[in-house]
């Protein structure tokens, strides 16, 4: 049976964990890819970077960040933040990131998904939607939630997928940082909609949340970022507990 | 010892590539490279794949006297050959993805596309997935039947003979996720991506 998937998210800043738990043990807290090593190795499914460098001149940083946790961690490995361009999805591939997660550039230009997907394959290419309620439907937002593109969340998902997005990493931006829970509602309206897997993000602040991004919304799985960092929760109880609720998880 | 991963453009294989470096460490020469001269000498093996059966089979078919390097060394001179994920696909006769598109034949057997009862299942099968061990294959030593292991992909290898298939995963329903035949080795999941499990998996096959 194929199980539902955890996936810490780590946010990096110029070759640098911005948030994150001063682990015990650990040489370097700041190092994303020790950060990334102890997930791993405490069961998480996949691993998840998102690069929010701001200047170009440090772009880079994110490659060698990617190499060094490719040749630790033998989960799949996504990178997010600051895509622009099939070269730029070339580049992180190479380096060892197993999949990319495009988001203003998808929304800018479609094509790149359309292409990227034709020439890495649809496993590889995640589409990331931020989405704002608006009345009775959700927009989408580029730029890091900056800036409101105004298409429908809904029609924008479906049309990823018919460009050949492998799966869709969606994150609320109403529910972001908030810590009160994934909107369901979004997630299981997006999830119902495409055939693809949905990843849910935005809002975690307990397990229980995780639980009902999985029950309520439909999500094949789950990210979360400040739960983990903190150390409120492992990913192990993490597990454990959707465990105990009788969601399929590796354990 | 030398085991060559055959590098023909079939899309990233980076992640291969660290897994093979990390179980070998320094005590097994892994190589990457489409040069036939040194695959011919190699002694074992690896064959990625990813994207579409049709763009990997074009891309094998791209380099010159590839595909009957890679039969020489597998078929005549039966040497050990992992095949992962559209690596093992291509064994079969024929493949539907994109277009009707013929395979390397040494497996007989067709590729299709996986029934999701009408999109009661997600496609592409992605994330872990437990297998079920049916045969008893040197590449499973020391992995515990029902280890879950990686996958992404929405194709499925249907062989002819069961007899070949060496593990199976549930999804929709019993899909063949790996296969032995002689020296022929294949996984649709990616040990590379399937941590200690996928380890070993590989260690196992280093080791034949």
């Amino acid at each position: 049976m194929l199980k539902n998937r955890i996936i810490p998210c780590l946010d990096v800043k110029n070759g640098r964990v911005v948030k994150g738990i001063n682990f015990v043990d650990l040489q370097d807290a700041g190092d994303p890819v020790e950060q990334a090593k102890i997930y791993s190795d405490g069961g998480a499914d996949e691993i998840c970077f998102l690069d929010i460098t701001a200047s170009n001149e440090n772009r880079d940083t994110i490659y060698d960040v990617v190499k060094r946790t490719s040749k630790k961690c033998f989960v799949p490995l996504t990178v997010g933040g600051g895509i622009r361009s099939v070269e730029d999805i070339n580049k992180l591939l190479n380096c060892g990131a197993d999949k990319v997660s495009i988001n203003t550039a998808a929304v800018k230009n479609s094509k790149v998904v359309l292409e990227s997907s034709k020439k890495f394959g649809s496993q590889c290419i995640v589409v990331a939607i931020d989405a704002k309620k608006n009345g009775d439907k959700w927009e989408v937002f580029t730029h890091g939630g900056r800036n409101n593109s105004g298409i429908d969340a809904l029609e924008y998902a479906k049309k990823m997928e018919e460009n050949g997005a492998g799966e869709l990493l969606v994150t609320s931006m109403d529910r972001d940082g908030t810590q009160i829970g994934y909107d369901v509602d979004l997630i299981s309206k997006i999830a119902s909609k495409v055939n693809i897997p949905l990843i849910a993000s935005g809002g975690v602040g307990n397990l229980d949340h995780l639980v009902d991004g999985i029950k309520l919304g439909n999500a094949s799985a789950v990210l979360a970022a400040s739960i983990f960092h903190y150390g409120k929760y492992s990913v192990k109880d993490a597990k454990e507990y959707l465990d105990s609720k009788g969601i399929p998880v590796r354990i | 010892m030398k085991v060559t991963i055959v590098d023909y453009n079939s899309g990233n294989i980076s992640s291969v590539i660290n897994s093979f470096n990390e179980v070998a460490k320094d005590k097994v020469n892994i190589e990457v490279t489409s040069n036939l001269e040194k695959i011919k000498t190699s002694d074992k093996l690896v064959l990625p794949g990813q994207g579409s059966f049709k763009s990997c089979l074009d891309a094998l078919n791209k380099i010159d006297g590839l595909t009957e390097t890679l039969n020489e060394f597998a078929i005549k001179n039966k040497k050990p050959l992992l095949g992962i994920c559209v690596g093992l696909q291509m064994f079969a006769d024929v493949g539907y993805e994109e277009t009707e598109t013929k395979g390397l034949g040494w497996i007989s057997g067709k590729v299709s596309k996986i029934n999701n009862q009408n999109g009661k299942y997600k496609l592409p099968h992605i994330g872990w997935n437990q297998i079920n061990i049916v045969k008893d294959s040197k590449i499973f030593k020391n992995i515990e039947n029902n280890s879950h292991m990686y996958f992404v992909h929405s194709y499925e290898f249907i062989p002819n003979d069961q007899s070949v298939i060496a593990a199976t995963t549930d999804y929709c329903s019993d899909i063949v996720c790996s296969i032995e035949k002689e020296n022929i080795f294949g996984t649709q999941f990616h040990p590379e991506k399937s941590d200690k499990g996928g380890l070993q998996l590989i260690k196992n096959f280093i080791k034949l």
